[in-house]
């Protein structure tokens, strides 16, 4: 249960006994209006709760969370989709500050060759206040385009690309002239990012990865990483030579919709299975796990990069969707952390991914206490990583030592998750009917 | 035993008589004079000295496989007397029924043709010629104003003659005995290793064997390259090039016809829409190349003869039209489409899909009684049903809605399109393995057997096509398995 911490006078009832065979009541709130609220709706045991009422999940919006998080209180079962302060991760001018700080501590402590697997992020200067050192990079290797993104905002808007400083002085003045007046963002809160001129292209199309990563706790960093994802496509073709076309260079799903030749029966996505098997049969099954690796290593150094800043409170959790563009050398780059990924299904099969993704969330947070804590896996989860490396192998074989650490993680490969889900539950089951 | 041995020796002097005309043989002949230089080549045993050096340098390897490509799609040599149109087709029947299904097409063409006052043949003016030339790699960017042309035809026309056709033929066994899918790490491990060493080998026939089982993503280009005997010389990248000028030079009313099926089919596809610029560059081409020609000699189809204007009847002055002869239908570009999730350069993409077109997909649009017809497959497909699902069968045939009706545009198009990717290609690797079209047919009574409860429980011919409407996340393997072994009569 929850209450606002100033309303004392009224005491909610104990918390709800909860028997491992009894019957549960979760209620939540959810203020969005798509896949997740169907999961939520149809999940047994689960109501939802309107307006004042009291819950024991809330799939909040972050603005809801600034406001309110602070003066919340929440008894110890109760679950929250957000960290406090989940903009460490998510807002890029502050990962870029988390993770260049990181990789010094890492040069330090470690060396450089681990220091140096921190460099997934391209070159990012956060303007104004960092102007002085861009323009000497930029000065460094003239030539090159760079991009301009505002720090909070989503969507692709507010982005452009340029190869020339006077093309940012000219922003400069006119962004006091911007017609977004509703936006409160100040001018300030930009990143210039070095653009990544060299992208994989499949069909001559430029595209980005969306991958879902759940973080469960930060202190210690528990981290999950779920099979299926998709792959975005520009609908037009990529060429260095346009960069005003801003749908040749933004990927999101949102621009491409705005693109004139968008079709909505056309669909620019591909589940993340079919493209781990398209670059199989290019480029080999070494090629393609060297890549997934890399992947990981972005996932797990950018949560490390913030664990030490971010509140872990236990109530909370959290579903990322990491951004992450492929270059022509299979090198994994990345653009972005979402602290709200988007739950909103564009197709069917896009419907049946985050409907099983959100499902297999939940399983996770656990409400219903059914999970013994120690699973690897839990529909298409991965645990990634728990408190240090995960590995497939099983309990007690010792394979730090040979170096043969396989990690727990299936990016792309088969989710058979109703099956694996069966069993997990079933042998529950049986387990409650044996010690009750 | 006289009559089989003429037999033998007469496919042997025809099949010499074709690769003396290859490039292999020029290949073979240039080998052969450098190979004197070396100095284990000896005068008194010339002979066993150049096939020894041929043998260790892989060039013997190179001729088995020229040799098993042509035996593969070679007919078998019939009476002497038999004239031309028999190697086509066997059955007077048959030959009237494909002639009067050409006879539409060509009618269907031709008024379009008058209709829309649009030349079948063109040549470009040279600023459009230098403007296709830039967009080559990106045709899928054009719009062209596409609303008035209309497919000559669709599989769904191609079935109605279907109806006629009362054939005694039964081909039954299909030899797929030895096929496992996505097999189990014991298997794969050692399947793949054996992948490796048979394209060591570069044994176009002991990749087709070895395919049979199914191939390992990883290796599947390779030995699809192998199996079709298409390697990336400098003379094909030639003369995909010159094809590709031709393709610039003039434009064809089957261009047209070719964009619009792109547009309203792969690029409509959920996976495949990736890689529409691919199929402008493969399907474009293959209309301009005259090699396609060749097969027409043991295809039951003749290429339409279009005359130069005002000599019509002329033999002097007869094209064939398209060059390629072959007219593409609604759908066809789905036979290219999945090729792309393997090759990745247009002109060995070209090849791959030029072959796989002369060896099996022509197969599913002409009549003929070869038991990798689409007659035949129809047939197969019904005897299958009827003998292993009776009650299905007639219990579909009384709500009217006659199984072949669903199942014929899956075959025509291969299952491209309606199943996913990976599941195509494993199906498609059984076809290069049996160098037959059969399965499909199989595949087809397996998926109805997969549905049959629920096919049981509908009222009408929509309803079993919604029962049927989505193939995607059948597994091909398992499918098969259960019907060919598990069945119970």
């Amino acid at each position: 249960m929850s209450k606002p911490k100033n309303q004392c006078s009224k005491t909610h009832g104990a918390p709800k006994v909860k028997e491992r065979d009894q019957k549960v009541c979760i209620r939540f709130k959810c203020t969005v209006l798509n896949t997740l609220m169907d999961v939520l709706r149809h999940r047994p045991g689960w109501v939802e709760v309107k307006d004042e009422g009291e819950w024991d999940f809330y799939w909040c919006d972050v603005s809801w969370l600034r406001e309110n998080f602070d003066h919340t209180y929440m008894d110890e079962h109760v679950r929250i989709s957000h960290f406090r302060n989940h903009y460490e991760l998510t807002r890029k001018n502050y990962m870029v500050k988390n993770l260049k700080r990181f990789r010094k501590q890492l040069e330090r402590e470690v060396g450089k060759l681990e220091a140096a697997k921190c460099d997934f992020f391209p070159k990012t200067f956060e303007l104004p206040s960092d102007y002085h050192l861009f323009v000497e990079e930029f000065r460094k290797t003239p030539g090159i385009t760079w991009i301009m993104k505002p720090v909070a905002r989503s969507q692709g808007k507010g982005i452009f690309l340029f190869r020339k400083l006077k093309d940012i002085m000219d922003w400069r003045k006119d962004v006091g002239r911007s017609d977004d007046q509703k936006d409160d963002i100040p001018v300030e809160n930009y990143v210039a990012q070095r653009y990544i001129e060299n992208p994989y292209l499949i069909g001559g199309r430029k595209f980005d990865l969306r991958v879902y990563v759940l973080v469960m706790s930060y202190i210690p960093l528990r981290a999950w990483l779920y099979r299926d994802g998709f792959v975005r496509f520009s609908n037009t073709r990529f060429t260095l030579s346009s960069i005003d076309d801003h749908y040749v260079h933004l990927t999101n799903v949102a621009v491409q919709k705005t693109s004139p030749d968008y079709d909505p029966e056309k669909g620019c996505k591909w589940m993340i299975q079919r493209f781990r098997q398209y670059l199989t049969s290019k480029h080999g099954p070494e090629m393609v796990e060297t890549l997934f690796r890399d992947m990981d290593n972005i996932f797990i150094k950018s949560l490390q990069s913030v664990q030490k800043v971010i509140i872990s409170d236990k109530h909370c959790f959290e579903l990322y969707g990491y951004d992450i563009l492929i270059d022509q050398d299979l090198k994994p780059w990345l653009l972005e952390v979402n602290a709200s990924p988007s739950l909103a299904a564009s197709s069917q099969e896009d419907y049946q991914l985050k409907t099983c993704l959100l499902e297999d969330t939940l399983h996770i947070v656990d409400m219903e206490a059914r999970l013994t804590g120690k699973e690897k896996r839990v529909g298409g989860f991965d645990l990634m990583w728990n408190d240090g490396p995960v590995s497939r192998e099983e309990e007690g074989i010792d394979t730090a030592g040979t170096g043969n650490f396989v990690a727990n993680t299936h990016l792309g490969c088969n989710n058979d998750r109703k099956k694996q889900l069966r069993q997990l539950f079933c042998s529950f089951h049986s387990q409650k009917k044996v010690t009750s | 035993m006289l009559q089989e041995e003429e037999d033998l020796s007469l496919t042997i002097a025809q099949i010499v008589q074709k690769l003396k005309g290859s490039r292999l043989y020029a290949q073979l002949e240039r080998q052969a004079w450098v190979s004197l230089q070396k100095p284990e080549i000896k005068l008194e045993t010339l002979k066993e000295d150049i096939k020894e050096f041929f043998r260790i340098t892989g060039w013997e390897k190179k001729l088995h496989n020229a040799v098993y490509s042509e035996l593969t799609v070679f007919p078998l040599p019939r009476h002497p007397a038999a004239p031309p149109e028999h190697l086509k087709e066997p059955l007077v029947y048959m030959r009237k029924a494909q002639g009067s299904w050409e006879k539409r097409i060509l009618k269907s063409l031709n008024s379009m043709c008058t209709e829309l006052s649009i030349p079948l043949a063109r040549k470009r003016p040279v600023v459009e010629q230098k403007e296709l030339l830039n967009k080559w790699n990106e045709m899928g960017t054009d719009e062209p104003d596409l609303s008035l042309f209309r497919p000559v035809y669709a599989p769904k026309d191609f079935l109605e003659k279907e109806f006629f056709v009362e054939l005694s033929l039964n081909t039954g066994q299909l030899g797929i005995d030895d096929a496992t899918q996505v097999p189990p790490e014991l298997f794969e491990n050692e399947h793949v290793r054996l992948g490796q060493k048979v394209l060591a080998e570069q044994d176009s026939a002991a990749a087709q064997q070895y395919i049979r089982q199914g191939s390992p993503t990883a290796l599947r280009a390779e030995l699809w390259a192998l199996i079709l005997n298409v390697s990336n010389q400098p003379e094909d990248l030639l003369y995909y090039e010159q094809l590709k000028s031709n393709v610039i030079q003039h434009d064809l009313l089957v261009d047209s016809l070719i964009y619009k099926d792109v547009k309203l089919t792969a690029s409509n596809d959920d996976y495949y829409f990736v890689f529409e610029d691919y199929l402008y560059q493969v399907l474009l081409c293959f209309s301009r190349d005259t090699a396609v020609l060749g097969h027409f000699a043991y295809n039951s189809a003749s290429p339409p003869k279009s005359y130069i204007r005002g000599k019509l009847g002329m033999e002097d002055y007869a094209v064939f039209y398209p060059p390629n002869g072959v007219i593409p239908f609604h759908g066809f570009s789905m036979y290219v489409a999945p090729l792309c999730f393997l090759y990745h350069e247009p002109s060995k993409l070209y090849q791959i899909f030029r072959e796989m077109y002369v060896r099996f997909f022509f197969r599913l649009h002409s009549i003929s009684s070869h038991h990798s017809g689409i007659v035949s497959l129809c047939l197969l497909f019904e005897t299958l049903l009827q003998t292993h699902l009776p009650q299905l069968f007639y219990h579909l045939r009384e709500i009217g809605a006659q199984p072949l009706r669903i199942s014929f545009k899956w075959m025509v198009r291969a299952f491209s399109g309606y199943l996913a990717t990976d599941q195509l290609l494993l199906l498609w690797d059984r076809i290069l393995g049996y160098n037959s079209l059969e399965i499909l047919a199989v595949l087809a009574a397996a998926v109805f057997a997969f549905r049959a409860v629920n096919l049981m429980e509908v009222t009408s011919l929509a309803a079993a096509e919604a029962v049927l409407a989505d193939l995607s996340t059948l597994k091909v393997m398992p499918l098969l398995q259960i019907f060919l072994f598990a069945t119970v009569t």
